[in-house]
């Protein structure tokens, strides 16, 4: 990461997939790093199954909470029928991950593509793993935490 | 570098800490998207948080605890301060001994709202002083600020934020440190806290002197920042917008307002006479702007395009620029929606197949209004369904009039129902009427909360418990029903269905608890029978818990 140098995540899907606990993890391990960040999100509506989107920002100094349009680096996508939406927060540069990245016969519970999302964003981000992981231990409770490791891990580990 | 600890808080949370931190003895509120989460917040860093019916009792608790010289939170969305305006005024002229901070989340934009109205208005008109945070660091801070400044000027502040501060999670350093607050005790002070008109005259006075003081003190003291940058360009901000300023514009000088009521108006004159182009950058309706005009000082807006909806880095750009050309449409995205299986999908299915004109209300199930069902026609403010529906019975053709059903959440009746009900008693429409009360035993739509209905506090431990249908009867209405229509959709459609015909008052309960809070609701409840039961093992067995009506056919 080069120096006052922001980088823009956004986390799509729909209202229950995860797309808040996907973003609070990323935000857990960034925060670790002992950087800026900010992360935004609207709650209310979106609970009921709506499109919801979670922006996270970090770098040396973060000021507006909101990624813009078109200036996302990454834009993470957890439900198929959002990507086109969420496709306009991307730069021209940026990385899109959508969920047919991963590979959903190896995921041994469909509701932690969240993580195996985030598995695949690890790759581009400069955090160590070991970081990743103890966020992942600070934002799940225990009964979730080994089929979201392992989720993690395929992430990770796939190309 | 200070040695302090840094911390990631969303703006609710940051207010939560600080109350917790200055002691606040009282934290009091309604649910409401986004100021829910300061209460629920503060209730687990153990701090004393409890909902309220709705946010006017909010209000007077809290004044009542300040009155007794203790600090006091009360925290609502931006609607709910128009149920709490009547205290609020009041309030400014009694004071406080302790102090009292009203936070007023505001939701522009409108996340989840029925309007987008700025509240900084009501500051104005009440003549309270207004804190803007623009991020955690700031909530955390200016609420103590907050606190400070009502108890030294014996007044209520209003600590005024928006859906972005309230919801994005910051980095927060709580640095700052408040004295502790003196233990509560009366004194009396009949001339100041009766406001009978004889002692109200001088205590308007009295408001009046005091909000020129804290000007004076807001000019050379308040928390407003000044970032010297190139004179080609000036801008004047406060809240979220200054984030958005700071990312668009770095090399401009900028002057962020943290109080924005009273206006520290010389300040801004200095810093206007050192730009050359100066611009007002604020979200919502053209309130610094305009007071800023108003006192003879030249500075540019924002185009009348832009007082919708929030304000973000892309608009802020916009603004800088002159640019009124159309914005361009962001995809809809799926509309939220009830959720599959959710007891009030039977209830609207029924209310269109019978072809009711219903009366709506706040809360998940306005979403009734929505396809498939689209079975609502007016939806305006917490408890409107009824009294709306009131008034449509009573003008309507009796054809349309017999169809009219006033559709209304166990939460919302609790908030402001209640009264609608006696004036359902006190004028009778001729062809009576129907009140349906969607009874799933929970704050649904702001994110599973307690209410007076369920016999729960705001820490879920058991309390006293309102019955709908008990008071309805002791209303004198004697139609009363209580029904599950999911376990028996036929049934509850034959029990409506008489109802339209009967011409009587009545009110028909469908009650049966939320998908979501059926599994956390029977916890409650067991674990209130284990605390009930204590070592009599007994009595655990045949000893109905007061909690448990949600069950109840």
């Amino acid at each position: 990461m080069k120096d006052n140098k922001v980088t823009n995540v956004v986390i799509a899907g729909l209202g229950g997939q995860g797309v808040l606990k996907a973003s609070d993890i990323l935000s857990r391990a960034i925060f670790d790093q002992g950087l800026d960040l900010k992360k935004s999100e609207i709650h209310g509506m979106s609970q009921r199954g709506g499109s919801v989107t979670s922006d996270v920002r970090f770098g040396k100094k973060v000021h507006s909470p909101m990624v813009p349009v078109g200036e996302a680096d990454f834009v993470v996508v957890l439900a198929p029928e959002e990507v086109e939406n969420a496709r306009r927060y991307l730069r021209p540069t940026g990385v899109l991950i959508t969920p047919d990245a991963v590979d959903g016969e190896a995921l041994s519970n469909k509701r932690s593509i969240n993580v195996a999302l985030l598995g695949i964003l690890s790759r581009h981000l400069e955090i160590p793993e070991s970081v990743w992981r103890s966020a992942i231990r600070a934002c799940l409770p225990e009964k979730l935490l080994e089929v979201n490791e392992n989720a993690f891990t395929l992430g990770r580990g796939t190309s | 570098m200070n040695q302090s600890q840094r911390y990631l808080w969303s703006g609710d949370e940051a207010v939560a800490r600080a109350a917790r931190d200055a002691q606040v003895a009282w934290g009091v509120g309604y649910p409401g998207t986004p100021s829910t989460e300061i209460l629920e917040n503060l209730a687990a860093l153990g701090g004393k948080a409890r909902w309220s019916p709705n946010e006017k009792t909010a209000l007077e608790v809290g004044l009542g605890a300040a009155f007794a010289g203790a600090r006091a939170l009360v925290t609502m969305k931006h609607v709910g301060l128009n149920v709490a305006a009547d205290p609020l005024f009041t309030a400014a002229y009694t004071g406080v001994s302790g102090a009292l901070v009203i936070v007023s989340a505001d939701d522009p934009g409108m996340a989840s709202s029925q309007n987008e109205q700025d509240n900084r208005h009501y500051a104005v008109a009440a003549g309270v002083p207004m804190l803007e945070p623009a991020d955690s660091q700031e909530a955390y801070d200016f609420t103590l600020a907050a606190l400070e400044i009502s108890h030294r000027w014996h007044t209520p502040v209003l600590l005024r934020m928006t859906t972005r501060v309230c919801h994005s999670q910051t980095i927060v350093v709580p640095n700052r440190r408040i004295e502790p607050p003196p233990p509560a005790d009366f004194q009396r002070d009949i001339q100041g806290r009766v406001m009978i008109p004889a002692y109200a005259r001088p205590a308007h006075r009295r408001l009046r002197k005091k909000l020129t003081e804290i000007e004076a003190w807001n000019e050379s003291s308040g928390p407003n920042e000044e970032h010297k940058g190139k004179p080609a360009l000036g801008i004047i901000t406060s809240g979220i917008s200054y984030a958005h300023v700071a990312e668009v514009a770095p090399d401009a000088s900028i002057l962020k307002l943290g109080m924005t009521y009273p206006l520290p108006m010389e300040r801004i004159r200095l810093f206007v006479g050192t730009v050359q182009r100066c611009v007002v950058i604020e979200e919502g309706d053209p309130y610094l702007v305009e007071a800023i005009r108003a006192a003879g000082i030249a500075v540019e807006g924002k185009p009348e395009m832009y007082r919708y909806g929030e304000l973000s880095v892309e608009r802020v750009r916009r603004i800088l620029a002159g640019d009124t050309s159309p914005e361009p449409v962001p995809p809809r995205g799926k509309p939220p929606q009830l959720c599959q299986g959710c007891p009030h999908r039977t209830a609207f299915t029924v209310l269109n197949k019978l072809g009711c004109i219903v009366s709506g209300d706040i809360g998940c199930y306005t979403l009734g209004v929505l396809p498939p069902f689209e079975a609502m026609d007016t939806c305006v403010c917490m408890g409107a369904s009824i009294t709306v529906g009131l008034g449509l019975r009573h003008t309507l053709p009796a054809e349309q009039a017999r169809r009219v059903v006033s559709v209304i959440g166990d939460s919302t009746f609790m908030h402001s129902g209640i009264t609608g009900l006696v004036e359902m008693v006190y004028n009778p429409p001729p062809q009576g009427h129907v009140v349906l009360v969607l009874d799933n035993g929970t704050t649904a739509m702001t994110g599973l909360q307690e209410h007076p209905g369920t016999g729960r506090m705001l820490n879920h431990e058991p309390t006293g418990k309102v019955s709908i249908e008990a008071l309805a009867r002791s209303l004198g209405i004697t139609n009363v029903r209580v029904l599950d229509p999911a376990a028996d959709p036929a049934g509850f459609e034959e029990a409506l269905r008489q109802a339209l015909d009967a011409e009587k008052l009545t009110l028909l309960v469908a009650r049966r608890p939320c998908l979501l809070a059926a599994g956390k609701i029977r916890e409650y409840e067991k674990t209130a029978e284990l605390q009930r039961s204590g070592c009599d093992c007994q009595a655990a067995g045949n000893d109905q818990v007061s909690a448990g009506g949600a069950t109840q056919t």
